[in-house]
Protein backbone atom coordinates (compact mmCIF):
# COMPACT_ATOMS: atom_id res chain seq x y z
CA UNK A 1 0.00 0.00 0.00
CA UNK A 2 2.64 2.48 1.04
CA UNK A 3 4.01 2.25 -2.97
CA UNK A 4 0.59 3.55 -4.40
CA UNK A 5 0.96 7.58 -4.93
CA UNK A 6 -1.96 9.04 -2.68
CA UNK A 7 -4.27 11.73 -3.90
CA UNK A 8 -3.38 15.43 -3.90
CA UNK A 9 -3.58 17.19 -0.04
CA UNK A 10 -5.94 20.01 0.26
CA UNK A 11 -5.31 22.44 2.81
CA UNK A 12 -7.72 25.22 4.08
CA UNK A 13 -6.39 27.75 5.92
CA UNK A 14 -8.37 29.45 8.47
CA UNK A 15 -7.36 32.53 11.24
CA UNK A 16 -6.21 30.00 13.91
CA UNK A 17 -5.45 26.41 12.01
CA UNK A 18 -4.83 24.93 9.22
CA UNK A 19 -7.31 21.56 7.77
CA UNK A 20 -5.19 19.08 5.79
CA UNK A 21 -7.29 16.93 3.95
CA UNK A 22 -6.27 14.11 1.34
CA UNK A 23 -8.19 11.56 -0.69
CA UNK A 24 -8.16 8.37 1.64
CA UNK A 25 -5.02 6.65 1.45
CA UNK A 26 -6.32 3.38 2.14
CA UNK A 27 -9.32 3.38 -0.20
CA UNK A 28 -7.51 0.52 -2.21
CA UNK A 29 -7.16 -1.76 0.80
CA UNK A 30 -11.47 -1.36 1.50
CA UNK A 31 -13.53 -3.91 -0.42
CA UNK A 32 -16.97 -4.28 -0.63
CA UNK A 33 -18.54 -7.28 0.10
CA UNK A 34 -22.22 -9.15 0.07
CA UNK A 35 -24.30 -8.95 3.33
CA UNK A 36 -24.22 -12.75 3.83
CA UNK A 37 -20.15 -12.79 3.51
CA UNK A 38 -19.08 -15.12 5.94
CA UNK A 39 -15.57 -14.01 6.31
CA UNK A 40 -14.87 -13.24 9.93
CA UNK A 41 -11.31 -12.01 10.28
CA UNK A 42 -12.35 -11.36 13.97
CA UNK A 43 -13.25 -15.05 14.84
CA UNK A 44 -10.38 -16.11 12.94
CA UNK A 45 -8.06 -13.77 14.91
CA UNK A 46 -9.10 -15.30 18.31
CA UNK A 47 -9.11 -18.45 16.98
CA UNK A 48 -5.43 -17.72 16.59
CA UNK A 49 -4.99 -16.17 19.90
CA UNK A 50 -6.72 -19.27 21.29
CA UNK A 51 -3.33 -21.53 19.58
CA UNK A 52 -1.20 -19.20 21.78
CA UNK A 53 -3.14 -19.90 25.28
CA UNK A 54 -0.75 -22.80 25.76
CA UNK A 55 2.32 -20.52 26.11
CA UNK A 56 0.10 -18.11 28.38
CA UNK A 57 1.16 -19.70 31.53
CA UNK A 58 5.22 -19.75 30.97
CA UNK A 59 5.10 -15.88 29.41
CA UNK A 60 3.25 -15.31 32.90
CA UNK A 61 5.69 -16.91 34.93
CA UNK A 62 8.37 -14.98 33.09
CA UNK A 63 6.64 -11.27 33.80
CA UNK A 64 6.15 -12.30 37.13
CA UNK A 65 10.12 -13.04 37.77
CA UNK A 66 10.54 -9.54 35.73
CA UNK A 67 8.57 -7.80 38.21
CA UNK A 68 10.39 -10.08 41.08
CA UNK A 69 14.23 -8.97 39.58
CA UNK A 70 13.34 -5.40 39.19
CA UNK A 71 12.29 -5.22 43.30
CA UNK A 72 15.62 -6.83 43.78
CA UNK A 73 17.32 -4.53 42.08
CA UNK A 74 15.85 -1.71 44.09
CA UNK A 75 16.46 -3.43 47.43
CA UNK A 76 19.85 -3.62 46.10
CA UNK A 77 20.29 0.03 44.57
CA UNK A 78 18.14 1.86 45.87
CA UNK A 79 15.32 3.61 43.53
CA UNK A 80 17.15 5.71 41.26
CA UNK A 81 15.65 6.37 37.55
CA UNK A 82 16.71 3.38 35.75
CA UNK A 83 15.56 1.17 39.15
CA UNK A 84 12.12 2.61 39.72
CA UNK A 85 11.59 3.09 35.37
CA UNK A 86 12.12 -1.03 35.22
CA UNK A 87 9.72 -1.71 38.49
CA UNK A 88 7.24 0.40 36.70
CA UNK A 89 7.44 -0.62 33.06
CA UNK A 90 7.26 -4.66 34.46
CA UNK A 91 4.28 -3.90 36.63
CA UNK A 92 2.48 -1.90 33.98
CA UNK A 93 3.14 -5.13 31.43
CA UNK A 94 1.69 -7.11 33.80
CA UNK A 95 -1.67 -4.61 34.16
CA UNK A 96 -2.07 -4.66 30.49
CA UNK A 97 -1.12 -8.34 29.91
CA UNK A 98 -2.17 -10.41 32.41
CA UNK A 99 -5.88 -10.42 31.61
CA UNK A 100 -5.49 -11.57 28.02
CA UNK A 101 -2.92 -14.60 29.67
CA UNK A 102 -5.96 -15.44 31.57
CA UNK A 103 -4.92 -13.76 34.95
CA UNK A 104 -6.81 -10.71 35.56
CA UNK A 105 -6.14 -10.56 39.66
CA UNK A 106 -2.72 -10.38 38.59
CA UNK A 107 -3.42 -7.65 36.03
CA UNK A 108 -5.48 -5.77 39.00
CA UNK A 109 -2.42 -6.38 41.82
CA UNK A 110 -0.15 -5.21 39.49
CA UNK A 111 -2.53 -2.01 38.56
CA UNK A 112 -2.71 -1.14 42.08
CA UNK A 113 1.30 -1.60 42.17
CA UNK A 114 1.97 1.14 39.25
CA UNK A 115 -0.32 3.40 41.20
CA UNK A 116 1.87 3.76 44.01
CA UNK A 117 5.37 3.96 41.91
CA UNK A 118 3.50 6.66 39.75
CA UNK A 119 1.67 8.66 42.58
CA UNK A 120 3.67 8.22 45.85
CA UNK A 121 5.14 11.45 46.56
CA UNK A 122 8.69 10.04 47.66
CA UNK A 123 9.05 5.49 46.70
CA UNK A 124 12.04 5.74 49.49
CA UNK A 125 9.36 6.60 51.80
CA UNK A 126 6.69 3.76 50.91
CA UNK A 127 6.53 0.88 53.66
CA UNK A 128 8.49 -1.60 51.88
CA UNK A 129 6.08 -4.25 52.98
CA UNK A 130 3.22 -2.44 50.85
CA UNK A 131 5.52 -3.03 47.49
CA UNK A 132 6.11 -6.42 48.31
CA UNK A 133 2.72 -7.71 49.64
CA UNK A 134 1.99 -6.46 45.60
CA UNK A 135 4.84 -8.69 44.18
CA UNK A 136 4.51 -11.85 46.45
CA UNK A 137 0.48 -11.21 45.35
CA UNK A 138 1.27 -11.18 42.07
CA UNK A 139 3.86 -14.33 42.28
CA UNK A 140 1.31 -16.36 44.31
CA UNK A 141 -1.88 -15.51 41.51
CA UNK A 142 0.37 -16.65 38.74
CA UNK A 143 1.92 -20.10 40.97
CA UNK A 144 -1.14 -21.00 42.19
CA UNK A 145 -3.61 -20.73 39.43
CA UNK A 146 -4.18 -24.73 38.53
CA UNK A 147 -5.86 -24.88 41.97
CA UNK A 148 -9.70 -24.32 41.40
CA UNK A 149 -10.28 -22.81 45.33
CA UNK A 150 -7.72 -19.79 44.31
CA UNK A 151 -9.68 -17.45 41.96
CA UNK A 152 -12.05 -16.32 44.24
CA UNK A 153 -8.83 -15.55 46.71
CA UNK A 154 -7.06 -14.07 44.30
CA UNK A 155 -9.77 -11.58 43.50
CA UNK A 156 -10.24 -10.92 46.97
CA UNK A 157 -5.81 -10.46 47.70
CA UNK A 158 -6.02 -7.96 44.76
CA UNK A 159 -9.04 -5.91 45.87
CA UNK A 160 -7.61 -6.23 49.42
CA UNK A 161 -4.28 -4.94 47.96
CA UNK A 162 -6.07 -2.24 45.81
CA UNK A 163 -7.53 -0.93 49.43
CA UNK A 164 -4.82 -0.72 51.23
CA UNK A 165 -2.73 1.36 48.65
CA UNK A 166 -5.23 3.73 47.75
CA UNK A 167 -5.57 4.45 51.58
CA UNK A 168 -2.26 5.10 51.42
CA UNK A 169 -2.00 7.26 48.35
CA UNK A 170 -5.12 9.53 49.35
CA UNK A 171 -3.19 10.23 52.52
CA UNK A 172 0.40 10.64 51.11
CA UNK A 173 -1.37 12.83 48.43
CA UNK A 174 -4.05 14.97 50.75
CA UNK A 175 -1.84 18.18 49.78
CA UNK A 176 -1.43 17.27 46.30
CA UNK A 177 -4.87 17.90 44.32
CA UNK A 178 -3.64 16.72 40.87
CA UNK A 179 -2.52 13.69 42.09
CA UNK A 180 -5.35 12.80 44.41
CA UNK A 181 -7.83 13.82 41.41
CA UNK A 182 -6.13 10.89 39.45
CA UNK A 183 -6.01 8.31 42.21
CA UNK A 184 -9.92 9.06 42.43
CA UNK A 185 -10.96 8.78 38.42
CA UNK A 186 -12.28 6.12 37.39
CA UNK A 187 -10.64 3.70 34.77
CA UNK A 188 -11.73 3.76 31.02
CA UNK A 189 -11.41 0.36 31.34
CA UNK A 190 -15.09 -1.10 32.48
CA UNK A 191 -13.99 -4.45 34.05
CA UNK A 192 -10.93 -2.40 36.07
CA UNK B 1 -20.37 -4.41 3.64
CA UNK B 2 -16.90 -3.49 3.48
CA UNK B 3 -13.66 -5.41 4.66
CA UNK B 4 -10.10 -4.34 5.11
CA UNK B 5 -7.73 -6.26 2.36
CA UNK B 6 -5.11 -6.03 5.13
CA UNK B 7 -2.32 -8.05 2.62
CA UNK B 8 -2.25 -4.31 1.04
CA UNK B 9 -1.61 -2.88 4.84
CA UNK B 10 1.81 -2.13 5.95
CA UNK B 11 2.14 -2.00 9.65
CA UNK B 12 5.16 -1.17 12.44
CA UNK B 13 4.30 -2.59 16.00
CA UNK B 14 6.14 -1.25 18.55
CA UNK B 15 6.12 -3.00 22.55
CA UNK B 16 8.98 -3.74 24.71
CA UNK B 17 7.21 -6.75 25.34
CA UNK B 18 8.26 -9.49 23.33
CA UNK B 19 4.76 -11.24 24.69
CA UNK B 20 2.79 -8.45 23.80
CA UNK B 21 4.47 -8.20 20.08
CA UNK B 22 4.01 -12.25 19.31
CA UNK B 23 0.42 -11.78 20.23
CA UNK B 24 -0.10 -8.44 17.93
CA UNK B 25 1.93 -10.05 14.92
CA UNK B 26 -0.62 -13.03 15.52
CA UNK B 27 -3.46 -11.26 15.16
CA UNK B 28 -2.15 -9.31 12.35
CA UNK B 29 -1.37 -12.00 10.35
CA UNK B 30 -4.83 -13.48 11.02
CA UNK B 31 -6.42 -10.14 10.33
CA UNK B 32 -4.56 -10.96 6.98
CA UNK B 33 -1.74 -9.33 7.06
CA UNK B 34 1.57 -9.68 5.47
CA UNK B 35 3.94 -7.28 6.59
CA UNK B 36 4.25 -6.71 10.22
CA UNK B 37 7.22 -4.88 11.63
CA UNK B 38 8.36 -5.07 15.03
CA UNK B 39 10.31 -2.50 17.37
CA UNK B 40 11.12 -3.32 20.73
CA UNK B 41 11.27 0.50 21.53
CA UNK B 42 10.69 4.59 20.33
CA UNK B 43 13.86 4.94 18.83
CA UNK B 44 14.07 1.60 16.75
CA UNK B 45 11.00 2.26 15.69
CA UNK B 46 11.35 5.84 14.40
CA UNK B 47 14.26 4.55 12.74
CA UNK B 48 11.85 1.77 10.86
CA UNK B 49 9.21 4.48 10.81
CA UNK B 50 11.57 5.88 8.33
CA UNK B 51 12.92 2.93 6.40
CA UNK B 52 9.56 0.73 5.82
CA UNK B 53 7.08 3.88 5.72
CA UNK B 54 4.36 2.06 7.26
CA UNK B 55 0.65 2.53 6.95
CA UNK B 56 0.03 2.17 10.36
CA UNK B 57 1.73 2.13 13.77
CA UNK B 58 0.66 0.15 16.53
CA UNK B 59 2.64 1.51 19.65
CA UNK B 60 2.85 0.76 23.33
CA UNK B 61 2.91 3.62 25.90
CA UNK B 62 5.47 2.96 28.28
CA UNK B 63 8.76 1.54 26.56
CA UNK B 64 12.22 2.63 27.29
CA UNK B 65 14.48 5.06 25.43
CA UNK B 66 12.01 6.97 23.95
CA UNK B 67 8.22 6.21 24.53
CA UNK B 68 5.52 6.18 22.77
CA UNK B 69 4.04 9.81 23.23
CA UNK B 70 7.30 11.08 21.55
CA UNK B 71 7.08 8.40 19.38
CA UNK B 72 4.14 10.01 18.10
CA UNK B 73 5.18 13.38 18.39
CA UNK B 74 8.45 12.75 16.51
CA UNK B 75 6.36 11.22 13.39
CA UNK B 76 4.00 14.22 13.62
CA UNK B 77 6.41 16.98 12.41
CA UNK B 78 5.08 18.82 9.61
CA UNK B 79 8.77 19.48 8.44
CA UNK B 80 9.77 16.16 8.86
CA UNK B 81 11.24 13.84 5.56
CA UNK B 82 8.80 10.97 6.60
CA UNK B 83 5.52 10.73 5.97
CA UNK B 84 3.59 12.97 9.15
CA UNK B 85 0.35 11.54 8.61
CA UNK B 86 0.17 8.07 9.33
CA UNK B 87 -2.42 6.64 11.24
CA UNK B 88 -1.15 5.87 15.13
CA UNK B 89 -2.95 3.46 17.28
CA UNK B 90 -1.74 3.75 20.84
CA UNK B 91 -2.29 0.35 22.96
CA UNK B 92 -1.51 0.73 26.25
CA UNK B 93 -2.20 -0.44 29.82
CA UNK B 94 -2.84 2.94 30.52
CA UNK B 95 -6.32 3.31 31.65
CA UNK B 96 -7.06 6.95 32.87
CA UNK B 97 -8.90 9.58 30.98
CA UNK B 98 -5.81 11.72 31.33
CA UNK B 99 -4.18 9.49 29.77
CA UNK B 100 -6.33 9.72 26.67
CA UNK B 101 -6.54 13.25 26.55
CA UNK B 102 -2.49 13.36 26.68
CA UNK B 103 -2.11 10.74 23.51
CA UNK B 104 -4.87 12.92 21.40
CA UNK B 105 -2.62 15.83 22.00
CA UNK B 106 0.26 13.95 20.67
CA UNK B 107 -1.42 13.10 17.61
CA UNK B 108 -2.19 9.77 18.11
CA UNK B 109 -5.08 8.82 16.13
CA UNK B 110 -6.62 5.62 18.42
CA UNK B 111 -6.59 4.48 21.79
CA UNK B 112 -7.11 1.06 22.46
CA UNK B 113 -6.58 0.45 26.47
CA UNK B 114 -5.18 -3.12 27.39
CA UNK B 115 -6.09 -5.93 27.66
CA UNK B 116 -6.20 -6.74 24.16
CA UNK B 117 -8.73 -8.03 21.91
CA UNK B 118 -8.80 -8.76 18.12
CA UNK B 119 -12.16 -7.38 17.75
CA UNK B 120 -10.88 -4.44 19.95
CA UNK B 121 -8.05 -3.99 17.34
CA UNK B 122 -9.94 -4.94 14.55
CA UNK B 123 -11.83 -1.92 15.07
CA UNK B 124 -9.44 0.47 15.29
CA UNK B 125 -8.10 -0.69 12.21
CA UNK B 126 -11.15 -0.51 10.23
CA UNK B 127 -12.03 2.83 12.09
CA UNK B 128 -8.12 4.81 10.29
CA UNK B 129 -8.65 2.61 7.11
CA UNK B 130 -12.19 3.22 6.58
CA UNK B 131 -12.56 6.89 8.32
CA UNK B 132 -9.93 8.88 8.34
CA UNK B 133 -9.82 12.59 10.15
CA UNK B 134 -8.26 15.30 8.27
CA UNK B 135 -5.21 16.45 9.92
CA UNK B 136 -5.43 19.70 11.99
CA UNK B 137 -2.55 22.14 12.21
CA UNK B 138 -2.59 25.14 14.86
CA UNK B 139 0.52 26.58 16.61
CA UNK B 140 1.06 24.00 18.78
CA UNK B 141 -0.67 20.99 17.38
CA UNK B 142 -0.18 18.82 14.28
CA UNK B 143 -2.02 16.11 13.86
CA UNK B 144 -5.47 14.46 13.26
CA UNK B 145 -8.51 16.48 14.13
CA UNK B 146 -9.55 16.15 17.67
CA UNK B 147 -13.10 17.15 17.21
CA UNK B 148 -15.29 14.17 16.02
CA UNK B 149 -18.10 15.76 16.91
CA UNK B 150 -19.09 19.08 15.57
CA UNK B 151 -20.85 21.37 17.72
CA UNK B 152 -22.28 24.79 15.60
CA UNK B 153 -23.79 26.23 19.13
CA UNK B 154 -20.51 25.87 21.20
CA UNK B 155 -18.75 29.04 22.22
CA UNK B 156 -16.46 27.85 24.59
CA UNK B 157 -12.72 29.35 25.03
CA UNK B 158 -11.71 26.66 22.36
CA UNK B 159 -13.65 27.14 19.66
CA UNK B 160 -12.08 27.26 16.31
CA UNK B 161 -11.99 31.23 15.36
CA UNK B 162 -11.58 32.80 11.78
CA UNK B 163 -13.58 32.10 8.54
CA UNK B 164 -12.11 30.23 5.95
CA UNK B 165 -9.49 31.80 3.87
CA UNK B 166 -9.07 30.00 0.57
CA UNK B 167 -8.16 26.56 -0.52
CA UNK B 168 -4.65 26.08 -1.56
CA UNK B 169 -3.52 22.91 -3.23
CA UNK B 170 -0.23 22.21 -1.96
CA UNK B 171 0.84 19.26 -4.15
CA UNK B 172 4.83 19.81 -2.64
CA UNK B 173 3.03 18.46 0.16
CA UNK B 174 1.93 15.15 -0.68
CA UNK B 175 5.33 14.88 -2.20
CA UNK B 176 6.95 15.27 1.17
CA UNK B 177 4.77 12.91 2.58
CA UNK B 178 5.85 9.93 0.50
CA UNK B 179 9.20 11.38 -0.81
CA UNK B 180 11.78 8.61 -1.15
CA UNK B 181 9.03 5.82 -2.29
Amino acid sequence: MSQNKPGDIEVKAFATHQMIMQPNPFRRALRRVADDDRDDPVARAEKALAGLSGEFKNWMTIEADRLSAAWDAICSDGFTEATRGELFRAAHDIKGDAATFGFPSAGAAANSLCRIIEHAPDLARVPQDLIMHHIDAVQAIVRQRTKLDTVAMASELSRSLRGIADEFLTKANRDRPEHLEAILAPSIVPAE
Amino acid sequence: MFRIDFNKLRFLVCDDNPHMRRILRTLLHSFGAREVYEAEDGATALEMYTHYVPDIVITDWAMPIFDGIELAQMIRQPESKGNPYAPIIMLTGHSEKRRVTVARDAGVTEFLAKPISAKGLYQRILNVVANPRPFIKTKTYFGPDRRRNTSNTYIGPERRVGGEMEVMQQPSLIDKARSGI
